[in-house]
């Protein structure tokens, strides 16, 4: 179990504030940017990074995410790029808890056991592998405890109570809850039935559980973070990027101005 | 042979870092335990699928759990597969053909002559039935070629559902044909700008509307791959292939044949052939890959031949990928073979010595198109094409008296443009 999680969830409920969680793809829309953006996202009011690994077939996410792996992909950003991102980030920044999101196949190419200490040695705190259920983990769960990083899994709308049972004994770190039935980048958000799912998630477990898909601005992230213990923001950023690409300075600029103001929203 | 098997199969590991099957005692595999209930087939198959899409995937596992032996499911199935594809298909002895090569005696599965003129009609009427079932209105494909959504919008029209198809853009511009009948039928064609255009593109994007509208939809999948349970439900469904084969050769020569032959691009049409007779460990089996331009070019789809295992839509199987595991587009001259996976009983069957993975070439198979043309008066579509390439090496290999059955999947109207264009034809 990674402590850098266990501490940060600690101390944000200590000052009774909610976590806010961007997501970037590695490498997105080069590899130079990757690491000041995760630096301007902490100063910008960011408590945990999720860091995307770029794969060809991203089949649970919608066209923002494609895209964004597709401009990295032209860099051929690998699984070691983003490990050594991670090296070069903790440098100057040994706190702030990152968890690695992507799909199987580039972490089975690098090797489960090569690829966690790999990662571990790097200081990442947490996986999680978009198509790795559970019951397809218990190679990778064994490989994950033994270098002490979070495996992060999803929760959807549809899943059973049964399932969320299975998932929250498997998982630890945190719990990410799919917001609504679609892929990532859809904008139909309904609060209230957020509100009721993580209400019931949480009769299950102690583990916080973070909300993502959905939330593109300081409302709706002030919204799903009143309901859960944290906000997951993932199509939004990659949007600037995508409407920005050559534009470093913009690109920081204007993703720093967002999760600033989700910040202050989620605050007040 | 139930007393020597061994139930659990647990010879066969599930071990990523150790799953060499090689030297296997065959014989102690019970085949009627694959896949496993968790839809493994060793190391390949199984769910990995995103959370999003596991309910969906469960409630199809229990919808067809449940019919799968109900009778009047099972005689629903039957009856459309008699009386609106015409089955049983002919067995039908290539006499010409195997006097010509000099060896073993041929004989044709003809699949070609099921209504829309492939194999895949037998398992887009088991699963539009299934979607009915369970009450979805609407069902989704994808299609590479565009045998597979023809057959998903045939069937859909026949049994009042709504139909999307989802197919890559190059595959659009290069299929227009099927485009236009799937469009007669009814069906919505969208075309897949993402990633490489084509086949993979469009199943992610199948995907991608499935998660969004899975209150209402049924995703049927047009080969042996995806989550568990689409590996085993599209085997079963495609296996009545092997069923009938069985029985007319028994028949037709008094025996079993002594090999298999079938082209293998997803694989749905091989493993409906080989299925029945895995048992019969007598009985060779041969899958044929998409050689393209030769192996040692790279431009070719032999999954089998060359790839290691590797996790894309849904299930574990040999993947072409490079070496930071990015998903490698493939090359045919079969657009309906060109598919980055294979179907992982396939991959299971290598592993294991049961079949052997062999290649031939766009040349080769332009030459066996041919052949069957002029020799049979048959023409083949250019994916069975690969097959009929493989049993011209094969044949003469072989005795007179013994006898290979190919599968002779699809017929070659769809391909008249490709192959008069390689002969500066424009038609």
């Amino acid at each position: 179990m990674s402590t850098r999680l266990k501490d940060c969830f600690a101390k944000l409920e200590e000052n009774g504030k909610k976590a806010l969680i961007p997501f970037v793809t590695a490498g997105d829309s080069n590899k130079s940017i990757t690491v000041p953006l995760m630096h301007r996202m902490v100063e910008s009011g960011a408590d945990i990074i999720e860091l995307g690994i770029p794969f060809s077939d991203p089949m649970a996410d919608g066209p923002t995410i494609q895209l964004a792996c597709e401009r990295a992909l032209v860099h051929h950003t690998s699984v070691a790029d983003v490990i050594e991102m991670v090296r070069e980030f903790r440098q100057k920044n040994t706190e702030t808890p990152i968890v690695f999101m992507g799909y199987l196949n580039p972490i089975e190419a690098f090797g489960y056991e090569e690829f966690a200490k790999a990662a571990a040695e790097v200081g990442v705190d947490g996986l999680l592998t978009v198509d790795l259920p559970p019951e397809e983990s218990h190679q990778m769960a064994g490989i994950l405890s033994k270098y002490e990083i979070d495996p992060i899994f999803l929760l959807s709308p549809t899943t059973t109570p049964e399932r969320i049972e299975r998932i929250v004994s498997a998982g630890s770190g945190y719990l990410y809850y799919v917001s609504l039935k679609g892929v990532t980048g859809s904008s139909i958000l309904n609060v209230e039935e957020v509100s009721e799912k993580v209400a019931a998630i949480k009769t299950h477990t102690e583990l916080p559980v973070g909300v993502g898909f959905g939330i593109k601005d300081a409302d709706s992230a002030s919204a799903i973070s009143a309901v859960s213990d944290g906000v997951i923001v993932g199509s939004a950023i990659v949007k600037i990027i995508e409407n920005n690409v050559d534009d470093a300075d913009t690109i920081l600029d204007q993703i720093g101005a967002l999760l600033h103001s989700m910040r202050i929203a989620m605050d007040a | 042979m139930s007393n020597v098997a061994n139930t659990s199969n647990s010879e066969i590991k599930n071990d990523i870092t150790d799953h060499d099957l090689s030297g296997i005692d065959l014989s102690k595999i019970d085949w009627s335990k694959l896949p496993d209930e968790n839809g493994h087939f060793g190391i390949y198959g199984g769910r990995f699928a995103s959370e999003t899409l596991i309910e969906a995937i469960q409630e199809l596992d229990d919808a067809y759990k449940t019919l799968q032996n109900d009778p009047t499911f099972q005689e629903a199935i039957d009856n459309d597969l008699r009386y609106y594809v015409g089955r049983p298909s002919p067995l039908y002895h290539a006499e010409r053909w195997s006097k010509q090569l000099g060896g073993a005696q041929i004989y044709l599965k003809r699949e070609d002559l099921n209504h829309t003129g492939a194999h895949k009609i037998n398992n887009t009427i088991g699963q539009a039935l299934l979607a009915k079932h369970m009450g979805k209105p609407r069902i989704i494909a994808e299609t590479g070629a565009g045998q597979h959504g023809v057959a998903s919008a045939t069937i859909a029209a026949r049994l009042g559902l709504e139909c999307v198809v989802y197919m890559g853009e190059k595959d659009v511009e290069r299929q227009k044909q099927n485009v236009y009948r799937m469009k007669l039928l009814g069906a919505e064609v969208r075309p897949v700008s993402s990633g490489s255009k084509t086949l993979k593109d469009a199943l992610n994007e199948a995907m991608r509307d499935w998660v969004t509208n899975v209150d209402n939809t049924f995703y049927c999948i047009g080969t042996v791959a995806g989550p568990h349970p689409y590996p085993m439900m599209v085997r079963n469904f495609q296996s009545i292939i092997g069923r009938e084969a069985k029985e007319q050769c028994l028949k037709q020569t008094g025996r079993l044949p002594d090999a298999l032959v079938a082209c293998v691009g997803g694989g749905s049409n091989a493993i409906g052939l080989f299925h029945e007779f895995l048992p019969d460990l007598d009985v060779k089996i041969y899958s044929v890959e998409p050689g393209g331009m030769g192996i040692e070019t790279g431009e070719h789809a032999a999954t089998l031949s060359t790839a290691k295992p590797g996790v894309l839509h849904g299930n574990r199987m040999y993947l072409m990928a490079d070496d930071n595991g990015q998903v490698i587009e493939p090359y045919s001259i079969s657009a309906g073979l060109d598919y980055p996976g294979v179907g992982p009983e396939h991959c299971l069957l290598i592993d294991m010595g049961r079949a052997k993975a062999v290649s031939v070439t766009d040349a080769e198979s332009l030459a066996g198109f041919h052949d069957l043309c002029r020799i049979e008066g048959i023409i083949p579509a250019l994916e069975t094409a690969h097959a009929l390439a493989y049993v011209k090496k094969l044949a003469p290999t072989m005795d007179k008296d013994q006898t290979i059955i190919v599968n002779l999947s699809g017929r070659g109207d769809k391909d008249l443009n490709t192959v008069a264009a390689l002969e500066g034809i424009i038609i």
